[in-house]
């Protein structure tokens, strides 16, 4: 016994019951002791130094309508001057559209309003036409949005892709990134899962080489390298480089999520298949392929938020998205004021973030929804 | 009648050779192996000819040429006159300079965050969330470049430098830092500092293994703090051999003390603000994931709040968090090649930024160089990971 009490985790006192827990109040555990006072005290603390400054920046002392630099500058207000809003007003096509000429942004438009409306109903789960939404979005949609933009046929002016910039490109480079990259990365995935050796091999380096690399190496190599191993007589031009590069590098983390979802799909899955008389091709588009999709969902649109943020990458090589429009228009002396820098990046900053946060959240619903499914 | 059917059961079903599933198998991998051969084929076939009909040649001699342009941070002597060979060090070492420093702080500041999440304050751990959700979804090269352009570069002038203690000077030419000065004796300092630090190791291993045999926990704290006195001992005995040089301004700029380049501050607040949020995330889920009842039982048993946490939901909550941490070191690493944005000179800064426009002919080689570096950081990285792993496993079980 008195071995017991001395060993160290036993209590030899029995404890008196707690009072039951008070279910009704909620318990924020703010002032509770000393340590919760401090570190609310704390966080009191930078809250005032973090947040209230920023919002007083951006709202209260915020200049909203101006013309030019001077309207910004705190000797012409006669007053602490915050975000100078007019900068964003003047700069916002350039932020939007980069240089694509004006007469022509209506076919920017339309392709955004034509991705908006196919890709709407294929986040809705409930939407109907499922397939064909998705063969209309990820094979349909990049063909039509290239004639658009780029144009030169149909009776539509040529325009070049170096004058394409801001959100425009953002937003091509990463729905072209994973567009090319899904089925890309579905045959890595059935390679790197095949029984023949060599096929397997061969897609575990493809697959880890790339995931090896930083992407701005990768986007060098797209843009120095890959001209010179392909036939001097294919130009292919600057952006096509970055998308090809983009779409390589994605579709070696696409192998990975779909590869766990094909893991997650049970072997009497394939057997029954198998039973079924099944070849391998129509087993695996038939049975194996739309269970495992379903289930990597959530992490394609990881993938897509973590493309749609490496897209500011494309700077390094010269292509100016929304961030490179953004450096662009601070070396701009017309719109050089102190609070110019700070306005920007918050204008680009709530941008992205709104894009990225509200995928996330829909991962996460998406992530719910088949934790339902699975449990039912 | 009968006879005549087991006979042609008996027989082996005859398929057609090219339904025979291992001929289809050594056909189809042949048909790969060729395809990828000759895809390899044409490619070299093209990169050969473009390269003749530019007049390049191709090979590593260029390793050897001077680089002929200087570097703002060099932790090796490094001059314009100094090769190419000498260049990719300076890069390559300033690169782990950047992504070692970058992971030590990095976890600190998750770990702090992933807890804080989970803190029974409100306010602490809406402050966290906020703090997660911010950064993951803003891109990172965003993130350098708000603080390299918008924080750093807005710091005031060399002249009106911020002073912290009258020992750090920060503006927006970078931070100076007092550098230390080690004099004669110093090398038996750190001797006796080794020595401590190994002393406690090795009590500490001794009274855990004590403790597993006969279940008596040893406080070794105070035994290991004087330990730690030694190297104080030896400072002492030494006649204090370590001194400071302070900064000071002189005319326009600082003489003395350590400057470390904007570029580089930027760059490692980013990273570490970056990946602190994934980190965090990844402590918060290991935390989680250790069943309450682990704690419950604990507590039960009558352990404190302090000993639960130190004995039952870390060891366990590790194992989950080991695995996805190794994956945000790697990215870390790779994402210091970010610096190319802000000019920070890192390995691809460098070496397939600047030397690659210089040299302008061998990007085939350079590139090749810089993504086998990060292939092999990569590799390493990952191999050792794996290899702690297993031994937290092995302990485990």
């Amino acid at each position: 016994m008195s071995d017991i009490a001395t060993t160290v985790f036993v209590r030899p006192k029995l404890l008196q019951p707690l009072p039951p827990p008070d279910r009704l109040r909620k318990r924020w555990h703010i002032m509770g002791n000393w340590k919760d006072f401090l570190l609310t005290v704390l966080s009191l603390y930078l809250i005032w130094i973090l947040v209230w400054p920023a919002f007083k920046f951006l709202f209260i002392d915020a200049v909203w309508t101006g013309s030019s630099r001077s309207d910004c500058l705190a000797e012409t207000v006669g007053l602490p001057v915050g975000a100078c809003w007019p900068f964003i007003t003047a700069k916002f096509s350039q932020f939007v559209y980069g240089f694509y000429p004006e007469s022509e942004r209506w076919r920017a438009d339309l392709t955004f309003v034509l991705g908006a409306v196919l890709l709407l109903p294929l986040l809705i789960p409930r939407a109907p036409y499922k397939i064909t939404n998705a063969v209309l979005f990820f094979g349909v949609f990049p063909v039509v949005g290239y004639f658009l933009l780029v144009g030169g046929a149909f009776g539509l002016p040529y325009v070049e892709t170096r004058s394409w910039g801001g959100l425009l490109v953002t937003l091509v480079v990463a729905v072209t990134g994973i567009a090319a990259s899904l089925p890309l990365g579905i045959l890595l995935a059935l390679a790197r899962r095949s029984e023949l050796p060599v096929l397997r091999i061969g897609a575990v380096i493809f697959i880890e080489f790339w995931r090896g690399v930083p992407l701005v190496a990768v986007l060098f190599f797209a843009t120095f390298i890959l001209p010179l191993f392909l036939p001097p007589a294919w130009e292919i031009d600057g952006m096509l480089r970055v998308l090809v590069g983009v779409s390589v590098f994605a579709a070696a983390y696409m192998a990975e999520v779909i590869r766990g979802g094909l893991q997650a799909v049970p072997r009497a899955q394939y057997e029954g298949a198998m039973a079924l008389g099944l070849g391998y091709w129509r087993s695996t588009g038939l049975v194996v392929l739309p269970q495992a999709l379903r289930v990597s969902i959530p992490g394609i649109v990881n993938i897509f938020i973590g493309l749609f943020k490496d897209t500011t990458l494309v700077l390094t090589v010269a292509i100016f998205d929304l961030l490179g429009q953004l450096r662009a228009a601070f070396a701009d002396p017309n719109w050089s004021s102190p609070s110019t820098l700070f306005t920007g990046f918050a204008f680009a900053g709530a941008i992205y973030f709104l894009f990225c946060f509200g995928m996330s959240r829909y991962s996460l619903f998406l992530e719910q929804r088949l934790r339902q499914d699975r449990d039912r | 009648m009968t006879a005549i059917e087991d006979d042609r059961a008996a027989r082996p079903p005859r398929i057609a050779l090219h339904r025979n599933p291992r001929v289809r198998s050594v056909f189809l991998q042949a048909l790969f192996v060729l395809l990828l051969f000759w895809f390899a084929w044409e490619l070299v076939a093209n990169a050969r000819s473009n390269l003749a009909t530019k007049g390049v040649i191709s090979g590593f001699g260029f390793l050897d040429h001077s680089a002929g342009f200087d570097v703002s941070q060099a932790l090796i002597p490094y001059s314009p006159t100094d090769s190419y060979r000498r260049l990719y060090l300076v890069g390559l070492l300033n690169t782990l300079l950047v992504a070692g420093l970058g992971i030590i702080l990095a976890t600190v500041l998750g770990f702090v965050i992933g807890i804080a999440r989970l803190s029974g304050n409100w306010l602490v751990a809406r402050m966290a969330g906020a703090y997660v959700e911010l950064i993951r979804n803003l891109p990172l090269l965003f993130q350098l470049l708000f603080w390299y352009l918008a924080v750093l570069g807005t710091l005031p002038a060399t002249r009106e430098s911020i002073s912290v203690f009258g020992a750090i000077f920060v503006n927006n030419r970078g931070v100076v830092l007092p550098r230390p000065i080690l004099g004669d004796g110093a090398n038996s300092v750190g001797l006796a500092l080794l020595i401590a630090l190994f002393a406690v190791w090795a009590l500490w291993r001794w009274a855990r293994r004590r403790q597993m045999v006969t279940g008596k926990n040893l406080k070794i704290f105070w035994p290991g703090l004087l330990l730690m006195g030694l190297p104080l001992v030896a400072l002492a005995a030494t006649g204090f051999p370590i001194g400071f040089e302070l900064p000071e301004l002189r005319g326009f700029n600082f003489v003395g003390g350590w400057r470390v380049i904007p570029e580089f501050a930027a760059l490692l607040i980013g990273l570490v603000v970056y990946t602190a949020a994934f980190i965090a995330e990844t402590v918060r889920g290991g935390i989680l994931a250790v069943s309450r009842s682990q704690s419950d039982a604990a507590y039960a048993l009558g352990m404190t709040r302090r000993r639960t946490l130190r004995l039952i939901v870390i060891p366990q909550a590790l194992r989950v968090i080991i695995p996805p941490l190794a994956s945000h070191y790697l990215n870390l690493t790779k994402n210091s090649s970010l610096a190319v944005g802000i000019g920070y000179p890192d390995l691809f800064a460098v070496f397939a930024g600047t030397a690659l426009n210089q040299t302008g002919a061998q990007a085939i080689e350079i590139i090749a160089i810089t993504m086998a570096t990060y292939l092999a950081l990569s590799l390493v990285t990952s191999a050792l990971m794996n290899f702690y792993n297993a031994r937290l496993r092995l302990v485990e079980r």
